[in-house]
């Protein structure tokens, strides 16, 4: 009819198109479950009526009017709370085996007459970033992360979705952003994938530009040791580790309070539009293998970390140490450099070392810490490095404040996210663009939240 | 059976049952529903309200699903009374 | 006899244990977790089971194959063209009904099916009694009781499989009735949609689509029937990973 040579296709569809009315679908929809319902009514029987309705009782709780957030808020801290406090003493231990066995490797070095620079390269360098790195991280996330394991295994997931969706719709976002934003809790970059479970463009977008204002397994350890060097220094025992979980906490709230704001502002502008219909599942609970899931979690973690450590923070040592050393005048590469972005850095509360440590650490946010350590360490008389206090002796001699650290904190919270996350958004979004505003946006907003609370601070005299 | 008078389902309340008479609504979101058991002739329990209000959680087929207000408004049908 | 590799792929609602089947069989480590849409990137993995080898698919979880979205397309096109040897469809057992919709969906696409009802634990302990024997007579093809998580029933469900592929088992998927109405629609079509598509496809299945108005279906059987057949190996090679 159409054209001149019909496509048997396009006949067979003009032929099914004359046949259909509009709810055929449902038609067909409900003679299956119509099926399904009968097949169902003549082979299974229900013998305990009490348990069936389990789910829904705990439901009736879990996402009260008057439990819901408190309960969220009560996890959040306690699963921060035991990291905290159960990671503390590892650290402290691995920290200083690794000082203790460096003195080892150092003797060795002198024994074979080793130059300096080898010596520098490879024990300054690549052995001392992989060991922090593994001494700050590996503690922590393995004991994060199989807690989290396990409210995932339980179904506690998709309760928070249900809790928080109000607050995303009213941001003009999906509801299904906090399952995305959960993913991150572990990996941006992973997180960016699972943005895949919500189908509208638009609102997908949305979550990929924030997925990385929470923080990944990279930040949690610089949150938690800053938090516990600095935020809780009046504190000791229980306490310290109580207002240290609390300061975390309140940088995941406020990560969070971000997300909504940022999602708000993008939907009323660059991403305008409604959030589109979607439903959500809220399977039953169902009581994880406990003992399983931590210890496949424990180890899964601790070989990602130790992988991390090995790809990443041991190129960076070297890196670092490199450019600690290569002299251009009377000054290093580094120093030089950290020069350069140091009055920048001082309007944001920071200090060029900091700055450039982030800038190094693109690759990877578990290597910024041990980046800032070295760069620190290069400027001065090289001290050992035994455990944690020292740590916090080497930021106070760098003339380290309260305000230096969460001003830290909160550019490692707020700041563009790691280079691998970069790519699979651009994997994932084709889009050189929108590429660049995931990078330009948070750091934008890391650049003006930490200006101002530098400010604030210094306007009220707080310091 | 009134043709009349036909309710939403965000009119009922935590606790009510539903029948599904029709979904007014189109597209993926009409398909959607359908899927998970919202299909005419088929009954809901309304379970509760999100903290905040809105979405709500309904039982349908032996499933919870969660429905946005922009959602349930669209479908019609009886309500029969509490569980 | 020739050795080959056989393809098995693993279909279902979401949340049903598809990826935790998936590593107990393959010994890979896809993540598993209590929310539906954890699988983002199907995965593909590797096992043999009595000196043969087979080739499994985790695909993603979906709540029917009419190609509401890509996930379900994937689904659809991954049944449809790539014929797998066998079809897993894991069901679970706290929740058959919903779940037997998208079982049913599958049985009108291929009579290759073995249902895996999984999650049986947690269906003993909320007192749910299944008569499987009824459920497999009723559907027409093997149904296999599963805790995955709990590794038990693997052994039943490889040698079902194994049986499967070697075709010493007759299925006869159930036939779901229409309205009069659609079934006369189907009547009228089918003659056409054999002569168009070829035996090859499920005609009453393609039937069905096209009045639903499925247009996209058409669309893949006219553009892509043997480039899928021949790439149906690739298009699953994300391997293994997954968030
Ligand atoms: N009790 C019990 N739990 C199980 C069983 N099989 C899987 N689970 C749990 O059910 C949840 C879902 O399992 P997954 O394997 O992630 O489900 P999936 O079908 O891959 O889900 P999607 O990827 O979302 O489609 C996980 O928490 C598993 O630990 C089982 O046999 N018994
Ligand atoms: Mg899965």
């Amino acid at each position: 009819m159409r054209a001149t040579v019909p496509n048997p296709f396009d006949e067979l569809m003009e032929h099914a198109k004359r046949l259909t009315d509009g709810d055929t679908r449902e038609q067909i929809v409900a003679s299956i479950f119509q099926t399904s319902r009968q097949i169902c009514q003549e082979t299974v029987t229900y013998t305990k009526q009490e348990k069936r309705y389990e789910t829904e009782k705990l439901d009736r709780i879990f996402t009260s009017k008057i439990w819901g957030f408190p309960i969220m808020l009560a996890m959040l801290a306690v699963v921060i709370y035991i990291t905290i406090a159960g990671a503390n003493v590892p650290s402290s231990l691995l920290a200083e085996f690794f000082g203790w066995l460096e003195g080892y490797i150092t003797l060795l070095f002198q024994q074979l007459h080793a130059p300096s620079w080898l010596h520098g390269i490879l024990v300054l360098g690549l052995y001392r970033g992989t060991t922090w790195v593994v001494s700050v991280m590996l503690p922590p996330m393995a004991i994060f992360f199989p807690i989290f394991a396990l409210l995932e295994n339980y179904g506690y997931l998709p309760r928070v979705a249900f809790n928080m969706d109000r607050l995303f719709k009213k941001s003009g976002a999906h509801g299904k952003q906090s399952l995305t934003m959960a993913m991150g809790f572990g990996c941006n970059a992973a997180a960016i994938m699972s943005t895949r479970i919500i189908e509208s463009p638009r609102e997908r977008m949305l979550a990929i530009l924030t997925n990385n204002f929470v923080p990944c397994n990279g930040r949690w350890p610089t949150l938690i040791l800053l938090a516990s060097l600095f935020m809780a220094a009046g504190y000791t025992g229980g306490w310290k580790t109580f207002a240290t979980a609390s300061v975390v906490v309140a940088m995941v709230v406020f990560g969070i309070i971000v997300t909504l704001t940022v999602s708000w502002i993008l939907s009323k502008t660059a991403l305008r539009g409604v959030p589109t219909h979607y439903t959500l599942e809220l399977p039953p609970y169902r009581r994880p293998k406990i003992w399983d899931t931590i210890v496949r979690s424990t180890l899964d973690k601790s070989v990602y970390v130790l992988k991390r450590a090995v790809t990443v923070a041991a190129p960076a040592g070297v890196l670092t140490w490199v450019l600690a050393n290569i002299h251009v005048g009377d000054t290093t590469v580094l120093a030089y450099s950290a020069q350069l972005l140091d009055p920048f850095a001082r309007q944001l509360g920071l200090d060029g070392y900091i700055l450039l440590a982030f800038i190094l650490g693109l690759p990877a946010n578990e290597i910024v810490v041990p980046i800032l350590l070295m760069g620190y360490l290069s400027t001065g008389a090289l001290i050992e490095v035994d455990g944690l206090h020292s740590l916090k002796q080497i930021f106070l001699d760098h003339g380290w404040t309260w305000l230096t650290a969460l001003n830290m904190m909160l550019f490692s919270l707020l700041h563009y996210p790691c280079g691998t996350t970069l790519v699979n958004i651009y994997k994932e979004t084709k889009s050189k663009k929108w590429t660049f505003l995931s990078f330009a946006i948070p750091t934008a907003i890391a650049i003006v939240v930490t200006f101002t609370t530098a400010h604030l601070v210094q306007w009220f005299g707080l310091l | 059976m009134t043709e009349a008078k036909l309710a939403r389902l965000s009119d009922a309340n935590p606790g009510e049952r539903f029948r599904i008479t029709t979904l007014k609504i189109e597209g993926t979101m009409k398909r959607r529903l359908l899927d998970l058991g919202f299909v005419p002739g088929s009954e809901i329990t309304v379970l509760q309200k999100s903290p905040l209000g809105d979405p709500t959680a309904y039982r349908v087929s032996h499933t919870t699903i969660a429905l946005r207000k922009e959602e349930s408004d669209h479908i019609y049908g009886e309500r029969i009374g509490n569980e | 006899m020739n050795k080959r590799e056989y393809t098995i792929a693993l279909a279902g609602n979401p949340n049903t244990g598809k990826s935790t089947l998936f590593n107990v069989l393959t010994g890979l480590r896809q993540h598993t977790g209590n929310w539906p849409g954890k699988t983002v990137i199907h995965a593909e993995g590797f096992f043999t089971y009595k000196n043969e080898e087979y080739r499994i698919i985790d695909l993603p979880g979906t709540y029917s194959l009419y190609s509401n979205s890509a996930d379900e397309e994937v689904a659809r096109d991954f049944i449809i063209f790539s014929k797998p040897d066998v079809t897993l469809v894991v069901l679970d057992a706290t929740a058959l009904e919903r779940n037997l919709n998208l079982a049913l969906q599958v049985l009108e696409m291929t009579d290759r099916v073995i249902i895996c009802l999984n999650l049986m634990d947690e269906a003993k302990k909320k007192g749910i009694v299944i008569d499987i024997a009824n459920l497999s007579k009723k559907l027409g093809v093997p149904v296999v009781p599963l805790a995955a998580r709990n590794k038990e029933g693997i052994e039943e469900l490889l040698e079902t499989v194994a049986r499967m592929v070697h075709g010493e088992i007759n299925t006869t998927p159930l036939v779901v009735a229409y309205s009069r109405a659609i079934e006369e629609k189907i009547a009228k079509l089918l003659p056409l949609v054999k002569e168009v598509v070829g035996e090859e496809y499920p005609a009453r299945w393609v039937a069905l689509r096209l009045l639903d108005g499925d247009t996209s279906l058409l669309h893949a059987l006219q553009h892509h029937p043997h480039h899928f057949l021949k790439e149906g190996a690739t298009y699953a090679c994300h391997c293994a990973k997954s968030v």
